[in-house]
């Protein structure tokens, strides 16, 4: 029987494709790729690589500790590269506004019950709970792709990740 | 409207008729005709399409079997239509499109899909898996074409939701996936929070579909849709969008031809590699073509508001300015 390999990217071995224009406007593909991007983000910089009306997917570079950040819905954060860890608190009182969008960055640990942690490799997706504060660590470098909504440290820097000719 | 069959014919297979179309399959086409027209496809093709739009619930927006015949998605009522999005055919006025309840036209084509794929063939399997659709009539398949989609309320995985893949749920490791790594993340639960610390192994449990080009959710937040799917040969149909959709390549690579929604013009061929990031924008249409198996993440905006909002000029076409 055939042996397949299967090809996944990561931040030191990707290959890009692209948009190959027969009539048409390449940015209307907004086409980037999620290696690329980390490989020039700051640690835990928010960028959007896709955007759906108030819906984003960012591309965050997890490198060492995050700050804590809550979110009043769900979010999930999707493995792409390396290895991520998660660790969650459910707070005393709660941490964002339900009708807000998107996470915020909190000051400092909130007071509350520690939950757990999950630590994920690549392929690997993890639920960030809807009011629950949650905080990211790699002890190296890992790339994230998490699915949210846009909120106000979602960075956009289209035109330079995305191809435009 | 109810849909009409026939007795078997020659070959073995019934005809069906909704409003004004006629339904017909020998050992090797179908044969669609409306009151201004004929086409024909072959059935292989035919029943991987239908396959794919009953399984989607006529999906999002347009869903083109070929350049001539298809459903457009009106969420509650589903056109029909022939050469409604071809340019030869609406110039000559003889496209036709009649309306139909969502279960009505859903009816029919489950039924004709029940009665023409015969034992052995699965129309959601890759070519490579699979038997062949072709000949007389010779059995059913109905456990292949009547399996449930995944769609997932928060994610994969979470206690009381969609449940994860193995070989006891009867989902082995595809072929094309025998070297992806089945290794699950480390959930360390405080007492009281064991249902709640949740994580599962996205690209082990896509290695485990038994299915090709048909998108499950595995996760939601709010309407933002993670409906991700692998993709192997052509992608049945030609999907045309009603609302900007996303593509992340997760493993491998797909190439999509993208044509202009309502004349099928060529716009742009999209070659995605794994890690890439694409936008199908909402005034085109596009097929795949997958040489080796891979993962391929769907992003949908589930709203049902979208089509409207487009309409009105509240939304655009396009992804993002910049």
């Amino acid at each position: 029987m055939t042996q397949y390999t299967t090809v996944f990217g990561s931040l030191d071995d990707y290959a890009k494709g692209g948009v190959e224009v027969i009539d048409d406007d390449p940015k209307y593909y907004a086409f980037s790729n999620m290696f690329e991007v980390a490989g020039r983000a700051a640690p835990y910089e928010k960028v959007a690589v896709a955007k759906n009306l108030e819906y984003v997917l960012e591309v965050i570079r997890a490198e060492g500790t995050d700050e804590w950040r809550a979110a009043p819905h769900d979010e999930f954060a999707l493995v792409m590269d390396g290895t991520l860890q998660v660790e969650l608190i459910d707070p005393d009182d709660g941490l964002v506004d339900s009708e807000a969008q998107g996470s915020v960055a909190l000051a400092s640990e909130p007071a509350g019950s520690r939950m757990g942690r999950v630590t994920a490799g690549p392929g690997h997706m993890a639920l960030l709970p809807a009011g629950k504060a949650y905080r990211l660590h790699s002890d190296g470098v890992a790339v994230v792709l998490l699915q949210t909504i846009e909120g106000p440290d979602t960075v956009h820097r289209w035109a330079e990740i995305c191809q435009t000719v | 409207m109810t849909m009409t069959q026939t007795a078997p014919n020659a070959s073995g297979y019934k005809s069906f008729a909704i409003g004004e179309f006629k339904f017909s399959r020998d050992e090797y086409f179908v044969t669609v005709e409306w009151p201004t027209g004929s086409h024909q496809m072959a059935i292989d093709q035919w029943l991987r399409c239908l396959q794919r739009d009953i399984a989607w619930g006529f999906f999002y927006g347009i869903v083109n079997f070929d350049s001539v015949i298809g459903t457009m998605n009106h969420y509650g009522n589903v056109d029909m239509f022939a050469g409604r999005f071809n340019d030869a055919y609406r110039r000559a006025e003889v496209d036709y499109s009649e309306n139909f309840e969502h279960d009505d036209l859903l009816g029919c084509f489950k039924a004709m899909l029940s009665d023409w794929t015969n034992e052995g063939y699965d129309p959601f399997a890759a070519p490579m898996e699979t038997g062949s659709a072709f000949g007389p009539s010779r059995g059913h398949n109905d456990e292949a074409i009547s399996r449930r989609r995944v769609v997932a309320s928060r994610m994969v995985g979470i206690p009381g939701d969609e449940p994860l893949r193995s070989d006891e749920t009867g989902h082995p490791v595809n072929r094309g996936f025998a070297d992806v790594a089945q290794d699950e993340p480390i959930i360390e639960a405080e007492p009281g929070y064991e249902g709640e610390v949740c994580a599962f192994n996205l690209f082990a449990y896509l290695s485990r579909s038994d299915v090709t080009w048909n998108p499950s959710v595995v996760s939601a937040c709010k309407e933002s849709l993670y409906c991700p799917t692998t993709e192997e040969f052509i992608l049945p149909v030609i999907h045309g969008n009603d609302r900007v959709e996303w593509f992340v390549q997760l493993s491998d690579e797909i190439q999509w031809d993208v044509e202009d929604r309502d004349t099928g013009a060529k716009r742009a061929r999209v070659v995605m590699k794994a890690g890439d990031v694409a936008a199908m924008p909402a005034d085109i249409r596009h097929q795949g073509y997958a040489p080796k198996r891979s993962m391929l993440l769907v992003w949908e905006n589930g709203s049902p508001r979208i089509p409207e909002m487009i309409a009105k000029g509240e939304a655009s076409v396009h992804p993002v300015d910049f």
